[in-house]
């Protein structure tokens, strides 16, 4: 890190210095020279505590047995090696079962989810793209999904797909009598395309922020030109939009695909702590095993294997797919 | 190398600024002549039991002199608060804990067990009703938590809907029970869709299908645990896992709708709501019940299998226990408290208040609690309650074994036939999950 390089007068931001007369003599001692220190360091401590010394304590109680029985010294927690990351994966145990078949569904759930709000931000993005009245209006709707805190709209959608008395059922079976029986949503498969819907509702308003701001980056003249060349509507988005906007859609792609692959706020808030099997996704089959079960070396494992699954995925993706030398800023 | 009088300056307001972040505060632990309580949420808010507690606590601060700090913290946040404090060693004095964790926490060796001196300072083993002394700890241990309010589980139904179908009696026997709710189970406006249940339930609760396999198994002649580990799929077990789901799989009078229910509120509700006509649930449902202004109910014993192959158990010896905690700075104050709020006449007080069963035997002699609910709820958690088993593992075998028949409810409510097999494979799989998670 280049924090660690020996500190030169010239790493002292010229507004955070005074006019120094040049003596060399006291190159190393310049007046105010740990004030960049000083400064990082709040910064460095928040980021040590918050992020880098939790996941290194998570590292280490993936190795040990500690429950809710050994909690109270948990320091001292007996240290099992490699035992809970066995059980997790065995494929023949239960636990491990569970484990794959959640990872599975996982990936499903995460590949319609970003496939889908990808391809909703995207259409509304370019209709949003061209000036027409009420352009404002719609782009300020398009984006209260995305606006309103995940605990509130979850709850509703959760209190919209009540088999008895909620809002969807009304509509479908006694509104519209599209259907006979009210159906159960919260429950049994259904319970994975709720998950599907409520996760592209709450997400595709990011893609389409996202990926407007990238279209409105296009020059319209290349455009122009393609229309006098005869260029069809399709033609001009395969062949002008997609490729210009690919840097912008790439990091879009990657930042939903993990941010849906941890995805635990939705389904908690939709089922509980306990999700229907056909719904059950990963974050949250550990937080059953940490939090409801207190097993958190069983827990701490699993997430381990969640994070390194998701670093090969990403570093695989950003190997393979991401532009070279886009990485140098 | 020089340092200077402001690097110096700096590196301690880092260290300072470390410090700060990384202290977990001041020892939450009495100082002085202060306890720290922290108290369940029994009542209807947070606010009302501080409303409730307050004044028992005044009176204990009046005869000792000790001032106590109170916290209520709600349910879904105890058991957390618990075992972050048995971590931190940041914890209060006293605190309150589901008696059926009682065993898990014992385990812990954060509180102090009560054996001997400790035992008698709050008042003595015979000061407790037997059954709920019995859930303080695992067997053949010094408890660490002593009961504080008692509970059980009673049949609630609803009078005025037995008069319109011309029952008389509450069911007694199992099988009277659900003669009965098929009576009660109709179309009050003929417009051909059922409205009224004879019986309600929260499929997707968990805790209350643990404990009615539990009920119904050890009237059945089963346990949910022998030494080897779970038993989830004897014969007897599956048994009563199948009487409580034939109410809904082909008795049909429960509502296919409750199988989304799950937060312990719902069934009240509908009980309420007059779209079922008997309920099982713990005493304490009273007090929701009297929030909605609502007392038209009954109590009745819960029913039982005749004839009956195991034991006449109606309930599980349900309540919140009291505990001390090991770090305590002050444990002869500690254990005063404990005294005050278990004597019998701060029982007589808080079951008043919070609709819940003394835990001391003698106040039931007293005039204010004499009457037919409270000898009916008393008789059930005396004579017909056993502890659910104790066990370190007992709320994961709560909530693996509830989820599992919660699947079956939900598999039932979307129109799979589920015979008896498939219940013993629901529950071999349960079993299995608690042997790879242990």
């Amino acid at each position: 890190m280049s924090f660690t390089e020996e500190p030169r007068s010239g790493a002292v931001p010229e507004s955070g210095s005074a006019p120094e007369s040049g003596s060399g003599r006291k190159r190393s001692r310049r007046p105010g020279w740990f004030l960049p220190y000083g400064m990082i360091l709040p910064a460095a401590v928040l980021e040590l505590s918050i992020h880098i010394i939790p996941m290194l304590l998570g590292i280490y109680i993936s190795f040990t047995s500690l429950t809710q029985l050994t909690i109270r010294r948990w320091t001292t927690a007996p240290f099992v090696w490699f035992d809970n990351f066995v059980r997790g994966l065995d494929p023949g145990s239960a636990l491990g079962n569970a484990l794959f078949e959640s990872l599975i569904r996982t990936i499903v759930y995460t590949v319609l989810v970003v496939g889908l709000s990808w391809a909703l931000g995207m259409a509304a993005a370019v209709a949003l793209n061209t000036k027409f009245r009420g352009r404002g209006v719609l782009r300020t709707l398009f984006l209260v999904p995305y606006a309103l805190p995940v605990y509130v709209a979850a709850i509703l959608w959760a209190f919209m797909f009540n088999q008895r008395d909620g809002m969807v059922n009304r509509v479908l079976v006694q509104d519209l009598g599209l259907l006979d029986e009210r159906p159960f949503w919260l429950i049994g498969e259904n319970a994975f395309w709720v998950l599907v819907i409520v996760s592209v509702w709450r997400l595709w308003p990011f893609a389409f922020l996202m990926l407007l701001a990238a279209l409105q980056s296009i020059p319209a003249d290349v455009y122009e030109a393609a229309a006098i060349d005869g260029a069809s509507t399709w033609k001009r988005f395969t062949n002008i939009t997609l490729p210009m906007i690919r840097p912008a859609n790439l990091v879009v792609l990657l930042v939903m695909g993990l941010w849906t692959f941890n995805e635990f706020n939705i389904p908690y808030l939709l089922f509980g702590d306990t999700s229907p099997e056909s719904a059950r996704l990963i974050s949250p089959l550990i937080y059953e095993h940490s939090f409801v079960n207190w097993n958190f070396g069983l827990g701490a494992a699993m997430s381990v294997m969640l994070l390194v699954v998701l670093i090969v995925a990403s570093a695989m993706y950003v190997r393979m797919v991401l532009p070279k030398g886009s990485g140098n800023d | 190398m020089k340092i200077s009088a402001r690097a110096v300056l700096s590196a301690s307001t880092a260290l300072g600024l470390v410090a700060a972040l990384t202290a977990c505060g001041p020892d939450e632990g009495s100082e002085g002549d202060t306890l720290t309580y922290w108290a369940s949420n029994q009542g209807a808010s947070v606010e009302e039991d501080l409303e409730v507690l307050q004044p028992a606590l005044d009176r204990f601060t009046e005869e000792t002199g000790i001032e106590v700090e109170l916290e209520v913290v709600p349910w879904s946040e105890l058991y957390n608060r618990v075992l972050t404090a048995v971590s931190s060693g940041n914890s209060p004095d006293v605190l309150n804990i589901g008696n059926t964790w009682a065993a898990s926490l014992q385990e812990t060796g954060a509180f102090v067990p009560f054996e001997g001196a400790e035992l008698e300072a709050v008042g003595g083993e015979e000061r407790f009703v037997t059954s709920s002394f019995a859930t303080g700890g695992a067997e053949g241990q010094p408890p660490t938590s002593v009961p504080l309010y008692g509970l059980s589980y009673a049949l609630f139904y609803n009078p005025t809907m037995f008069e319109e179908a011309g029952i008389e009696e509450p069911p007694a026997t199992w099988e009277e029970f659900v003669d009965t709710a098929n009576e009660l189970t109709r179309d009050t406006d003929d417009d051909g869709e059922i409205d009224q249940y004879g019986f309600g339930l929260e499929g997707g609760n968990e805790r209350q299908n643990s404990h009615m396999a539990f009920i119904l198994g050890r009237q059945q002649g089963g346990h949910l645990w022998a030494e080897q580990g779970p038993t989830f799929s004897s014969d007897e077990q599956v048994a009563a896992v199948k009487q409580w789901v034939d109410l809904m799989a082909t008795e049909d009078v429960v509502d296919p709708s409750s199988a989304e229910f799950s937060d312990g509120t719902q069934a009240i509700s509908d009980f309420v709501d007059e779209r079922s006509a008997m309920i099982i649930v713990q005493g304490s449902a009273r007090t929701t019940m009297a929030a909605r202004d609502f007392d038209d109910y009954e109590i009745a014993e819960v029913p039982v299998l005749d004839p009956l192959p195991g034991e006449p158990v109606q309930s599980i010896a349900a309540g919140i226990n009291i505990s001390v905690f090991n770090d305590t700075d002050d444990q002869e104050g500690a254990l005063q408290l404990v005294e005050h709020l278990t004597s019998p006449e701060e029982q007589v007080y808080l079951s008043q208040e919070f609709q819940t069963l003394p835990v001391a035997t003698e106040s039931y002699d007293n005039e204010d609690l004499q009457d037919e609910s409270m000898d009916t709820f008393q008789r059930i958690l005396s004579e017909h309650s056993e502890p659910m088993p104790l066990i370190p593992e007992e709320g994961q075998m709560e909530t693996v074994l509830g989820a599992a028949i919660g699947g079956i409810f939900a598999d039932i409510a979307t129109g799979s036939e589920i015979t008896e097999a498939d219940i013993r494979q629901a529950m071999e799989d349960a079993e299995a999950e608690m042997d790879a998670a242990n």
